[in-house]
C-alpha cells in the first residue's frame, strides 16, 4: 500500500488528510508537525492576539480515523534515495509520496500558537508595517494596548498600496489610536521606548529541508518549484501551501483538494487564483491585487477618490479584465473586485456601480409625477392610474381603495405610497 | 369579521350548498383565510381576518374562484384510444381499465413496477389515503411527493438539528413582533405576500442573488453567487465567535455538538467567505451584529437556500448560526422554513413520502411499522419499505426495474420536475400513466387515462400551514356533474384491485378520524384535532395528542420552549463543510441559470395560467439578465432569447435588471413547452433530502432570430 508522510500539520495538510480519507484512500498517512499543538486555524492567529478568541479555538477537526499525526517534531532531512525523512529528535520516516506542507517561517516574532497567545504587556512596538504588521497592531490596539507601529517604508504596505491608498491607510490607523514612526531607519534591536516589541518583518517559505534535500526552489522567494500536479522535481515529493509559495488560504486549500484527488486516482489539475492581498483588518477594507504581475500598460484606469470618507479606488482593466487593482474603504467594491479578478469576467460597464456596490436608485419617486402605468401594488397589479379613477369616483380612503382596487390588500407595502398618490390629488369640487 | 357561526360548521352531504363558506386559499403554505359567497352567479372571495393574513390577499388568492370554472375544466374521464387520442369514458370504463392494467403490471413484473406521484397541495386527508392505497392496495414502495422538490432540505436539517420539522415551529404572527429577521433565499413578497405584514416592523436581512421586492424592503441584501449560501452560512458563524457574539449560556446548556461545527467553520475567515461568496467582510459582520444585538430575532430559509445538491447542509449552516446565536426555542426568536406549497406540512408527514409512514413515522422503524399495520389491520411484515425519492422515481420509470406504471396525483411534473425533458421521456416511456387532475395540466395530456377530480371550493378536508397550524378546507360547491373526489378515485381503484371498500372512506371527516389514531403518540400528532374542534374555532398546531380525560390538549403553537424534540432535549449542531454546485460555469455555459416564482403565477402554472388577470400580468417565459450580459451574449430588452444548458434549451423574453450579478440569470418556472425552465436543471439530488440542484444550473444565452412573418426560427 502507498504510503503518504504529510511534514507540516497547518490547514492544508489538515485538509488534505480529510479529502485523502473522504476520496477513500486506504493507504497508511502520516503526520509530522513541528508545533506542539494537534492542527489549528493559523490565519485567525489575530484573533487571539487581539484576545477576540482564546487559543484553543482555533483547533482543527481531529484528523479522520487511520491517519496518524505525530507533533513536536522538526524535520531535518529528506533522504530522497531511501525515500525516508529525518527529524531532529532522531526518528525516521519512510514514505512513497511525501508531501511537503510546511507554511511560512516568520522573520519576527509571532508566528505560532504559542507567540499569538503570550501574554502582552503595555505599549507594544509593533516593527514592520506589510501586511502583518499592520494586521498585529489593529488587533492588538483593539484588545487595548497603545502601540506604536514603525516602518522603514513612506506608508503601511508601501509594496502593495499606492501612495494614496496609503496615506488613507495611515490616517485611518491613525484614527485609532495607533501611533505611527514611518520612513525612518528601523533599528534592529531597540524598544522605541515599549515595554514589548514585535516584530512583524514578513514570513519566508519554509524550505530549509526541501532545499538541502536537493530539490528546486525559486531563486526570489525560496519557495519550491511545483507543477501544475503539484510536483517537485522529485516525482515522488509534492509541495502545497506556503512553502510552494501559494499566497494566500484559498490557494492553499484548493491545492490540498487538487492532491487528494490527484493521489486517490483522479485527474485534475492546479489552476492558480490570482493573488489577492486582503488584510484582516476589522473595519477597514484594503485590497490589493495584481501589484507583483507584469505592467502591461493598460486600456483603461479608472480611478475613485474622496479621501474626506477614506475611499480610494484605482482599477487598471486591459481587455475588459482587472489587470491591477488597489482599494481601500469600499467594502461592495472590494468584494466585486475579488470575484471578477477570481472568475476572469469583465468589468462591468457601469464603473462607479462596481465600486460602490451597485445600488439601483432609491424608490419613493414623487407620486405627482409617476406615470399613470406605474403599479403601485404589485400583490394585486394595480396601477396608480387605477387609484387616481377610483378616488376621483369617490373611493376617498384606503378601505374604500382597497375594496374598489383591492390596491394595499396583499402584503400591505404600498399603503404608504397610494396616501401618497391620493395626498397629491386635487379634491373636486362639490357639486351642489 | 368572522361570519356567524352558522357559517363555521361544516355542512353535512345531504344539505344544500351553504350561501357562504369559511375556507383558505388554495394557493401557497401560507393557506389565507377567505370566505366564499356567491354574486351574479359567480364565486366571490373576500380575505378574512385570519391571523396569517389579517384580511390580506394577493392577486392569486382573488382570482383562485376563476379556476373553478375555467373552460378546459377536466369534467369526465379520459382514456387513450387506439388512435392515441384522450376520449372521453365512463367511470367505470376508467377505472375498469385502470385496475386491470395495474393488475397485469404487478403480475407480470411485481408490486414495485406501479409507482404513485403525489403532491403537497393534496389535502391532509388525501395525502394520508394515497400513502395507504400505495402501501396496501398496491404494495409499492414506490410512492413520493413533488414535496421533495419543496422543503425536504428544510426538513432533513429540522430534524437533524431540532429532533422534528414543523416549518415554522412558532405561529406566523410571532414574527410581527421580531427586531430582525435574517432571509435566506426566501422571497415573500411575491411568494406569499400576506407574510409581509408580518415583516413590517423588523429590520431585514435578505439573501439573494437577485434584487428582489422582498430585497428592495430590507435593511441589507447580501447578494451570495449561486451555490455559495453554505459558504456564507459559515463564514456569518465564524464572525459570530470571533466577534463576541457566540451565545455561550445557550451554547453550553442546550445544545450539542458545538464544536465540531466550529471546527468546520474556522477555514471560512470573513476574507475567504468573501471572495467565494461575493458578500462584502464588513456586510458579513454588519448582519451577525444585527442579528446579535437584537432582542427578537429569526433566521428563515426558503428555496433559495434548499434547492441545491447541498440543500440540506445549507439549512443546518443556517440553523448552526440561528443556534450560536441562541434563537430557537425562545419565545420570539427562532429558526424556520417558509414552507411552499399549501399543504406541504401536511402533505409531508401523512405518508405520502417514500421513507415515512403517518404521523412523521419512519417506515424503516420497527415500532412505527408495528403502530400503523395495527391501525390499517394488517401485517407489518405486509407494509412495503423505503422507496427512491422523487427525482429518482421519476428518473426510473419505465427503466429496467422501475416502475412501468405511474398514478400522479396533484401535480404536474412534465413542467415542476428538474431536468424536464429527461423526466418527460421518462413518463413517455410508461406502459401506463394514470393522472387525476381537474384541469389538462401538462402531464395530464401525457396520460393514458385522466381522471377528473375536485378542487378546493368543492371540497371539505384539512391542510397543515407553514406554521403547523390545521386548518379545515370547506366546500362552497358541489363538484360539476361527472367530477369525483380524490378519495372516491382512490376507493374505487382499491376496491377493483381487491382491497375491502371500508379501507378507504370517501368521507374526509372519516378519513380525518382514521389518521387521528394514525399519527396518535408520532412526532406529528394530530390525534388530538377533531372537525368539531377545528369548525369551532380553535387555532390548533401539532402536536396536539388526545388525552384520555380532562381538557383537552390545546396544542402547541411553540415547539422548543421547554426542550427540543431529541431525547436529550438539546438541539444538535450539525458539522457541514461547502462544496461546490455539481455544475459550475465554464467557457461554453459562463452563466449561472437560477429559478424561481413570481407573484402571479403558483408552481406548475397549471392553475394561475388558466386566469385572464394573472396571464395579464405574466403572460409568457422571460429570462431576466443584467444588461452587460445581454449585450454580450446579443440580446435585447423585449426580445427572445434562448438560454442553453447541457441539458436543454429554453426560448424567453428578456428582461434587462441592473440589480442582478452580472453572472447570474433568472427564469421563472410556471410556464409550459419549451419555456419551461426545468429543461435547463439536472438532476444532481442531495444526499441527506433527494433535493435537486433547481437553484444553479451552467447556461448561455443567444439570440433566437425571428424570422419575417413573426415565427421564431429555434
Amino acid at each position: 500500500m502507498k504510503r503518504i508522510l504529510v511534514v507540516g500539520n497547518g490547514l492544508a495538510a489538515h485538509r488534505l488528510t480529510a479529502r485523502l480519507a473522504a476520496l477513500g484512500h486506504d493507504g497508511p498517512v502520516t503526520v509530522l508537525g513541528a508545533e506542539p499543538h494537534p492542527a489549528y486555524q493559523r490565519t485567525l492567529l489575530g484573533s487571539v492576539l487581539g484576545g477576540d478568541v482564546p487559543a484553543s479555538a482555533l483547533t482543527l477537526s481531529a484528523p479522520p480515523p487511520g491517519v496518524r499525526v505525530l507533533t513536536g517534531v522538526r524535520v531535518v532531512a529528506v533522504d530522497r534515495a531511501r525515500r525516508v525523512v529525518r527529524c531532529a529528535d532522531g526518528t525516521r520516516y519512510g514514505y512513497d509520496t511525501l508531501v511537503l506542507a510546511t507554511g511560512a517561517r516568520p522573520t519576527g516574532d509571532v508566528h505560532t500558537l504559542a507567540d499569538a497567545a503570550r501574554p502582552v504587556r503595555g505599549r507594544v512596538a509593533v516593527v514592520g508595517g506589510g501586511v502583518l504588521g499592520v494586521e498585529t497592531a489593529t488587533a492588538l490596539r483593539r484588545r487595548g494596548h497603545r502601540v506604536v507601529l514603525a516602518h522603514g517604508g513612506p506608508y503601511p504596505m508601501h509594496r502593495h498600496l499606492d501612495e494614496v491608498a496609503g496615506q488613507l491607510v495611515a490616517a485611518r490607523l491613525e484614527s485609532w489610536g495607533i501611533e505611527l514612526r514611518l520612513g525612518g531607519y528601523v533599528p534592529a534591536s531597540g524598544t522605541l521606548g515599549a515595554d514589548t516589541v514585535l516584530r512583524c518583518t514578513g514570513t519566508v517559505p519554509e524550505t530549509a529541508a526541501a532545499r538541502e534535500a536537493g530539490l528546486a526552489v525559486r531563486h526570489a522567494s525560496g519557495s519550491i518549484v511545483v507543477d501544475e500536479r503539484l510536483r517537485t522535481n522529485d516525482s515522488s515529493i509534492r509541495a502545497i501551501g506556503a512553502c510552494a509559495g501559494t499566497p494566500d488560504l484559498a490557494g492553499a486549500l484548493a491545492q490540498a483538494e487538487t492532491l487528494a484527488t490527484l493521489l486517490t486516482g483522479g485527474d485534475t489539475r492546479y489552476v492558480p487564483l490570482p493573488p489577492i492581498l486582503r488584510p484582516r483588518v476589522p473595519g477597514l477594507d484594503i485590497a490589493s491585487l495584481g501589484a507583483s504581475g507584469p505592467s502591461g500598460a493598460p486600456d483603461e484606469v479608472v480611478t475613485f477618490s474622496d479621501p474626506a470618507r477614506g475611499r480610494y479606488a484605482r482599477i487598471e482593466i486591459r481587455d475588459e479584465r482587472i489587470s491591477r487593482a488597489v482599494l481601500v474603504g469600499l467594502p461592495e467594491g472590494t468584494a466585486a473586485v475579488a470575484q471578477l479578478s477570481d472568475t476572469g469576467r469583465p468589468v462591468p460597464e457601469d464603473r462607479l456601480a462596481l465600486l460602490l456596490g451597485g445600488r439601483t436608485k432609491a424608490h419613493g419617486d414623487d407620486p405627482a409625477a409617476m406615470a399613470d402605468e406605474t403599479v403601485l401594488c404589485h400583490c394585486n397589479n394595480v396601477s396608480k392610474g387605477t387609484v387616481v379613477r377610483a378616488w376621483q369616483h369617490g373611493a376617498r380612503d384606503l378601505a374604500a381603495l382597497a375594496a374598489t382596487t383591492r390596491a394595499t390588500t396583499g402584503c400591505g407595502g404600498c399603503t404608504a405610497a397610494v396616501r401618497a398618490v391620493c395626498a397629491a390629488l386635487p379634491v373636486p369640487e362639490e357639486v351642489g | 369579521m368572522s361570519g356567524p357561526l352558522s357559517e363555521l360548521l361544516s355542512v353535512p352531504g345531504s344539505a344544500p350548498p351553504p350561501r357562504t363558506v369559511h375556507t383558505h386559499c388554495p394557493y401557497c403554505a401560507l393557506q389565507c383565510g377567505t370566505r366564499l359567497g356567491h354574486a351574479l352567479g359567480e364565486v366571490t372571495v373576500t380575505p378574512s381576518a385570519f391571523p396569517v393574513n389579517q384580511g390580506g390577499l394577493c392577486q392569486k388568492g382573488w382570482t383562485a374562484p376563476e379556476v373553478l370554472s375555467t373552460a378546459d375544466r377536466l369534467r369526465e374521464p379520459l382514456v387513450r384510444g387506439a388512435d392515441g387520442r384522450l376520449a372521453p369514458a365512463g367511470w367505470d370504463t376508467a377505472l375498469d381499465l385502470v385496475a386491470g392494467r395495474l393488475k397485469e403490471i404487478r403480475r407480470a413484473h411485481g408490486p414495485d413496477a406501479v409507482g404513485v406521484f403525489g403532491g403537497g397541495g393534496l389535502t391532509n386527508e388525501k395525502a394520508y389515503l394515497l400513502g395507504k392505497f400505495a402501501r396496501l392496495a398496491l404494495r409499492t414502495s414506490r410512492i413520493d411527493y413533488n414535496g421533495r422538490f419543496c422543503m425536504s432540505s428544510a426538513a432533513a436539517a429540522s430534524n437533524a438539528a431540532f429532533g422534528v420539522d414543523r416549518g415554522l415551529p412558532f405561529p406566523v404572527t410571532d414574527l410581527g413582533r421580531a427586531d430582525v429577521v435574517l432571509l435566506a433565499g426566501a422571497n415573500p413578497a411575491e411568494t406569499m405576500p400576506p407574510l409581509m405584514r408580518h415583516l413590517d416592523r423588523a429590520a431585514l436581512i435578505v439573501l439573494d442573488p437577485r434584487r428582489t421586492p422582498t430585497a428592495e424592503r430590507a435593511a441589507m441584501h447580501l447578494r451570495p453567487a449561486p451555490g455559495t449560501d453554505l459558504a456564507l452560512a459559515l463564514g456569518l458563524l465564524q464572525l459570530t465567535v470571533l466577534d463576541g457574539r457566540l451565545d455561550h449560556a445557550f451554547v453550553r446548556e442546550r445544545t450539542n455538538g458545538f464544536e465540531a461545527a466550529w471546527q468546520r467553520a474556522l477555514p471560512w475567515t470573513p476574507e475567504r467567505t468573501e471572495r467565494v461568496t461575493g458578500v462584502p467582510v464588513a456586510a458579513q459582520r454588519e448582519a451577525v451584529r444585527m442579528l446579535a444585538d437584537a432582542r427578537r430575532a429569526y433566521v428563515l430559509t426558503g428555496r433559495g437556500a434548499e434547492q441545491h445538491s447541498k440543500g440540506a447542509d445549507t439549512v443546518s449552516a443556517f440553523v448552526n448560526l440561528a443556534l450560536a446565536l441562541g434563537l430557537p426555542g425562545r419565545d420570539g426568536s427562532g429558526y424556520g422554513c417558509l414552507t411552499g406549497q399549501g399543504n406541504g406540512q401536511g402533505g409531508r408527514e401523512l405518508g405520502q413520502k417514500a421513507d415515512q409512514l403517518p404521523g412523521y413515522r419512519m417506515i424503516d422503524d420497527p415500532a412505527a411499522r408495528e403502530h400503523m399495520a395495527t391501525v390499517w389491520g394488517v401485517e407489518a411484515a405486509a407494509l412495503p419499505g423505503a422507496g427512491p425519492s422523487a427525482y429518482e422515481l421519476l428518473d426510473s420509470l419505465g427503466t429496467a426495474g422501475g416502475p412501468r406504471a405511474l398514478l400522479v396525483f396533484g401535480s404536474n411534473p412534465v413542467v415542476s420536475a428538474p431536468n424536464a425533458g429527461h423526466v418527460t421521456e421518462r413518463l413517455a416511456a410508461l406502459d401506463l400513466l394514470v393522472v387525476a387532475d381537474f384541469v389538462p395540466s401538462e402531464t395530464a395530456r401525457m396520460a393514458d387515462v385522466v381522471l377528473p377530480v375536485a378542487q378546493w371550493a368543492e371540497e371539505e378536508g384539512t391542510l397543515t400551514n407553514l406554521e403547523g397550524r390545521v386548518l379545515r378546507r370547506r366546500a362552497l360547491l358541489a363538484p360539476p356533474p361527472g367530477v369525483r373526489g380524490d378519495l372516491e378515485v382512490l376507493r374505487g381503484l382499491a376496491v377493483r384491485l381487491g382491497e375491502p371498500a371500508e379501507r378507504y372512506p370517501v368521507e374526509p371527516r372519516e378519513v380525518f378520524e382514521e389518521l387521528r389514531r394514525a399519527t396518535a403518540g408520532g412526532r406529528a400528532d394530530y390525534s388530538g384535532v377533531s372537525y368539531e374542534r377545528l369548525d369551532a374555532g380553535e387555532a390548533l398546531h401539532w402536536p396536539c395528542p388526545a388525552v384520555p380525560s380532562g381538557p383537552a390538549h390545546p396544542g402547541t403553537p411553540r415547539l422548543f420552549l421547554d426542550g427540543f424534540a431529541h431525547p436529550d432535549g438539546r438541539a444538535r449542531f450539525v458539522p457541514v463543510e461547502h462544496r461546490d454546485a455539481a455544475e459550475l460555469p465554464g467557457r461554453d455555459l459562463p452563466l449561472y441559470a437560477t429559478t424561481g416564482r413570481v407573484l402571479a403565477h403558483y408552481q406548475s402554472g397549471a392553475q394561475t395560467r388558466r386566469v385572464a388577470g394573472l396571464t395579464a400580468v405574466e403572460p409568457e417565459p422571460f429570462v431576466e439578465i443584467h444588461p452587460d450580459a445581454a449585450r454580450r451574449a446579443g440580446v435585447t430588452a423585449g426580445g427572445l432569447a434562448r438560454v442553453v444548458s447541457a441539458r436543454g434549451a429554453v426560448v424567453a423574453r428578456v428582461r434587462l435588471a441592473e440589480s442582478l450579478r452580472t453572472d447570474t440569470v433568472f427564469l421563472p418556472f410556471h410556464f409550459p413547452g419549451d419555456g419551461r425552465a426545468n429543461l435547463l436543471t439536472g438532476g444532481a439530488l442531495d444526499p441527506r433530502s433527494g433535493m435537486p440542484e433547481f437553484k444553479v444550473s451552467a447556461v448561455r444565452v443567444e439570440p433566437v432570430d425571428v424570422v419575417p412573418g413573426g415565427a421564431v426560427s429555434v
